[in-house]
């Protein structure tokens, strides 16, 4: 991995959730969304997080930006700690991370032109810009992302979906960002548009050295995007690895069972596959179970696993795992993939 | 005689910025037993297919053409009267479980009434009947659950009711729209699995609607691949997987990349947006985004056949390849 510029140290994000409605006692549970998560992040690498919904990958991600408060843990920026730092020194630091959202439309203000959209981070960081240097630089940042710099006094609602997540990666990167979140980016699209799209970060990263985080559930745009991959579940990480390693030799049961499940495009594959889909379904973050948080699903839960809480370990290739059995479960090509059981 | 028989069907809405053109000429025949996928992009008009077909457009929408079930006209029936075929003969599940469920009535009640209403059922057969159904679609303590309320269940848990709730009267036919779209993978393929267990078990043919390409391999006998309200190619699975006859099939299948291949380097997407429905260019509707197109396609192309079971809207004579086809 290249000079890691974000360290990411045993972060933890809970929030208080009502529990009673019965008594006039305020009563109130702890959740833990994120919970103890460790990783680097290279220059000009893109690390992407996967994981059901309510894993806490956007959580994490808001933790990173200081978007909300963790309760415990690190993120070194460029050595500096941004845990525990005014909202002014964060400010300062918001430049160099940026944000990419989920909803095309819903991210951006329907009253604001995209001139207006794109310019106000330039506005925000750069006070002493004059408005013809704002547009000029705006006018560039279109034309970057494929749009056309004519459209500059247009409003959203006369874009379409792909068009949108456009206006919103060149807000995104029109204050020269290092490291840009990327939430979800393409899952609000239609397929052809999904490509164009991902084909559009995949080019501005190479062009402007950028790192990218980039959460998706979609485990076959994540292999396709990404140099590491890791895998939450119930705020937890389960695995995390290179690419080839996550998709090739997935150590973790739950990395197996997210890969088993999704579906190939390819008719003859399918059939060939032995379907062996994840039982049950994720238990509540605020009563996450004993142990290991995932053995309540996993085909190799042992007693052990309730017992115990598995320790992120690092292997001799460098991929990290929590599991007690990753030493029994053989690293090889998960079923999905071909091999028949 | 095929179950479901539909000719030239067209839907079209009456909106502020003139008419929406969202289904054009649409025939197909689904067999007792058969599976077939609707494809396309939002907008391609698969929703407002089965809309139509359910008697449920809203009420800027009008439907013309023929909709055939087991050879009686569903176009143009009473309220009354369809709803006598609507979950009894023919069910629906949409794309948002938790909202398809009603949250102020338990879960038994919505699943009894199904069948107080079509079967006559006394409530406490429809009791029992109910809890087997539950059971079958995999969900544990049944008792419990009927109980329950809408609110208090994950997704799965609902779309899994949703079957049930489907299935109750044995119908001929389930039409789902977009089923596993809301959930996670791993929820996704269980629903599915589940669906083709009881396509196999039951003679319930199934109108799979679907933009993911992964769900349609898996589960479908035959696919219909529509665009801009018409069907640009349809075929037996296998064939329109491993031998796509329209570019936009092939525009599709190289956008998605794949699980299980190693990838490096750009995806080929399709290049521009869907057209306007209230204003759609004349000639073939995928033109202006095809990579084949040329000077015959400023024409309607015609829908033909060009094998057993496949059929065509392109006037290119030869397959449509890319050099680098996955």
């Amino acid at each position: 991995m290249r000079a890691p510029i974000l360290k990411v140290e045993a972060l933890s994000v809970q929030f208080r959730i009502d529990v009673a409605e019965r008594s006039f006692r305020h009563e109130y549970r702890r959740l833990r969304a994120v919970d103890r998560v460790s990783f680097e992040l290279g220059a000009g690498e893109t690390l992407g997080v996967v994981g059901e919904s309510g894993c806490g990958k956007s959580t994490l991600a808001r933790a990173i930006l200081g978007l909300v408060r963790p309760s415990a843990g690190r993120v070194i920026w460029l050595g500096e700690n941004l845990v525990g730092m005014s909202e002014e020194q964060l400010r300062s630091k918001r430049r160099e991370l940026q944000m990419v959202f989920q909803d095309p439309f819903g991210s951006l203000d329907p009253r604001m032109t995209v001139g207006q959209i794109v310019g106000e981070p330039l506005r925000n960081f750069y006070p002493s810009m004059s408005s013809l240097q704002v547009r000029e630089r705006v006018a560039g940042m279109l034309k970057l992302v494929g749009l056309s710099p004519e459209q500059i006094n247009r409003y959203p609602h006369e874009f379409s979906g792909g068009q949108c997540q456009r206006i919103g990666i060149a807000r995104a990167l029109v204050v020269n960002p290092r490291l840009v979140v990327c939430d979800e980016p393409v899952s609000a699209l239609d397929v052809s548009v999904q490509a164009q799209i991902v084909n559009l970060l995949k080019d501005l990263q190479k062009k402007l050295q950028l790192s990218l985080i980039f959460i998706a559930h979609d485990l076959s745009v994540v292999r396709h995007v990404s140099d590491r991959v890791l895998v939450m579940y119930l705020g937890r990480v389960m695995e995390v690895a290179d690419r080839e390693a996550i998709y090739d030799r997935p150590a973790h049961p739950y990395t197996r069972a997210l890969i088993e499940s999704v579906p190939i495009p390819d008719p003859v594959a399918e059939r060939a596959r032995a379907r062996r889909s994840l039982g049950g379904e994720l238990p509540s973050a605020s009563d996450p179970p004993s142990g290991c948080v995932f053995r309540t699903r996993c085909p190799w839960a042992i007693e052990a696993c309730a017992a115990t809480e598995p320790p992120l370990e690092t292997l001799d290739d460098g991929r990290q795992v929590a599991c007690l059995r990753r030493a029994e479960i053989k690293a090889g090509a998960p079923r999905a993939l071909g091999e028949k059981s | 005689m095929a179950l479901l028989e539909v000719r030239d069907l067209t839907v079209s809405f009456d909106t502020p910025d003139g008419v929406v053109h969202a289904v054009n000429g649409l025939s197909f025949d689904l067999d007792p037993g058969q599976t077939l996928g609707i494809v396309g992009e939002s907008g391609s008009g698969k929703t407002q297919t089965a809309m139509a077909m359910m008697g449920l457009l809203s009420e800027n929408g009008r439907a013309t053409g023929s909709v055939k079930f087991r050879g009686q006209q569903l176009l143009g029936l009473s309220l009354g009267e369809m709803s006598r075929i609507r979950g009894s003969k023919i069910s629906m599940i949409f794309q948002d479980p938790i909202s398809s469920l009603n949250p102020y009535l338990s879960i038994g009640e919505q699943l009894i009434e199904v069948l107080t209403h079509h079967r006559n059922l006394k409530r406490r057969e429809a009791r029992t009947r109910a809890t087997e159904m539950l059971l079958q679609v995999g969900i544990s303590e049944p008792e419990q659950r009927m109980r329950q309320f809408s609110h208090q269940l994950s997704g799965g848990m609902c779309q899994r009711i949703m079957i049930a709730m489907g299935l109750l009267c044995q119908p001929d036919l389930l039409i789902a729209d977009e089923p596993t779209t809301a959930l996670d993978v791993t929820v996704q393929s269980q629903i599915n699995s589940l669906m083709g267990e009881l396509s196999e078990q039951s003679s319930t043919a199934i109108l799979l609607i679907t933009h993911d390409l992964g769900v349609v391999a898996g589960l479908c006998d035959k696919v219909l691949v529509m665009y801009a309200g018409e069907v640009m190619e349809m075929a037996p699975v296998d064939e329109l997987f491993a031998d796509p006859a329209h570019p936009y099939t092939l525009g599709l299948l190289n956008s998605v990349p794949r699980l299980d291949r190693e990838h490096s380097g750009i995806l080929r997407a399709i290049r521009g947006n869907p057209p306007d429905l209230v204003d759609l260019p004349p000639g073939c509707p995928f033109r202006d985004r095809c990579d084949f197109a040329f000077e015959a396609c400023i024409e309607h192309p015609p829908l033909e056949a060009i094998g057993e079971e496949r059929y065509k809207r392109c006037f290119l004579e030869r397959r449509p390849v890319t050099e680098d086809h996955n």
